[in-house]
């Protein structure tokens, strides 16, 4: 009879070591999840809240919540917090405030969208001044650079046939032709200002009245 | 009057020229606005003066909103822009908030609501008074995500940061407030801990 129950009881002693191990596979599985990310309980632990971790972070969270004292208590103390949060109220101003908001608002007029008074046509006339200037300093710069000529190889030959060194851009390129070039971007320049400050005069009169 | 319009109907209203809905609009987010602004500055008349700026800019610049996002979105980039221009004026640099200056005003503030402790008896006042105690920008990450209800999506778009950046910032506001809360409102958290 005796040799019986201790049979049983070892049984049964062994089936509880098992279980033992079984948890401690588990828990250290479950660390190993949070290990891996170098994170506090805190920070897990409000991503939980949130809402805002993995189904599988949720179920190792919430098997350490029911496990592991030290989570509980941080779960019990950061869900309490959440719980003031969430039912703090806005404060109030006073009671005259929309009526003095209101009041004030009279006083003004819903300007109009920027949109409306941003004329693309002036954004594309001002990108094509920029690019014209640009492009004409370039070329006035390739021109005055002066590639070497001669070679007998054909790669050679056929720079040399079509380097634009060896075209007279001195014909094109004289003082003559920059001024009247500048002369026209400067213009340009001088009409878009203009159609800017008449657009943004036609509008404070339009908000005026 | 305007009690069922959405935002949406209120400022399309608006933009006809029906001035008057525009009430419809301030009284639906002029405690949101007011809060916001009154984490930002520690005085109440100032809070409001702001906040009513806040509303008229809002009013003169409806046309530009355009409804790519909540309108409490976009109503707090005039908030933040208007609390940051106050602060400037005030020589109080925000983003110096963790300075000594900085430091020892909020610990001023700390030491005044300390003193007023024993009024203090709601679970609101007492989360709101430790608020305070954050800096602005703890306060206003605070209050978008509980009080305003933004997604740290939205909260992203509207502070420029990554979403993710958002949530460390929250945390980290968080983990400041429980401090707070738990360094000056100890007896208050343990009565309602039921201990």
């Amino acid at each position: 009879m005796k040799y019986v129950n201790y049979k049983a009881n070892r049984q049964r002693g062994s089936e509880m070591l098992k279980r033992t191990e079984l948890y401690d596979t588990n828990i250290n599985s479950i660390k190993n999840v949070f290990m891996d990310k170098q994170d506090s309980i805190d920070e897990r632990l409000w991503d939980y809240i949130d809402g805002l971790c993995s189904n599988e972070e949720k179920s190792a969270i919430e098997q350490l919540i029911e496990s592991n004292i030290e989570w509980q208590k941080k779960y019990r103390d950061l869900l309490q917090l959440n719980e003031l949060l969430t039912s703090a109220e806005l404060e109030a101003p006073s009671m005259r405030f929309t009526r003095n908001v209101i009041e004030e608002i009279a006083k003004h007029q819903v300007a109009p969208a920027a949109r409306q008074y941003i004329d693309k046509k002036i954004i594309w006339g001002i990108g094509t001044f920029f690019l014209t200037l640009i492009a004409g300093f370039l070329i006035y710069a390739l021109a005055q650079i002066h590639f070497a000529a001669g070679g007998n190889s054909p790669a050679e030959d056929l720079i040399t046939k079509y380097n634009p060194g060896n075209l007279s851009w001195g014909k094109y390129f004289n003082n003559t032709y920059v001024n009247i070039f500048l002369l026209i971007n400067v213009v340009l320049g001088l009409v878009m200002l203009d159609m800017i400050i008449t657009r943004k005069k036609k509008l404070a009169r339009q908000q005026g009245a | 009057m305007h009690v069922g319009l959405t935002d949406r109907e209120i400022i399309s209203r608006v933009l006809k020229g029906e001035q008057q809905i525009f009430a419809g609009l301030v009284s639906r987010y002029q405690n949101y606005v007011f809060t916001l602004v009154h984490r930002f500055t520690s005085n109440r008349e100032d809070a409001e003066e702001i906040s009513q700026d806040v509303f008229v800019k809002a009013y003169r610049s409806l046309a530009d909103f355009r409804g790519e996002s909540k309108f409490s979105t976009w109503l707090y980039t005039i908030v933040r822009t208007n609390c940051i221009t106050f602060l400037r004026k005030k020589k109080l640099d925000i983003s110096s908030i963790d300075s000594e200056k900085a430091a020892s005003q909020l610990e001023n503030r700390e030491s005044s609501f300390s003193a007023n402790l024993v009024e203090q008896k709601s679970r609101t006042k007492m989360v709101n008074e430790a608020i305070k105690m954050l800096s602005p920008n703890d306060g206003q990450i605070i209050t978008l995500f509980y009080s305003a209800e933004q997604s740290l999506q939205e909260m992203g778009r509207i502070l420029g940061m990554e979403p993710n950046t958002v949530k460390v910032k929250l945390h980290r506001a968080r983990q400041r407030l429980k401090e707070k809360m738990e360094k000056n409102f100890a007896d208050e958290i343990r009565e309602l801990q039921g201990e």
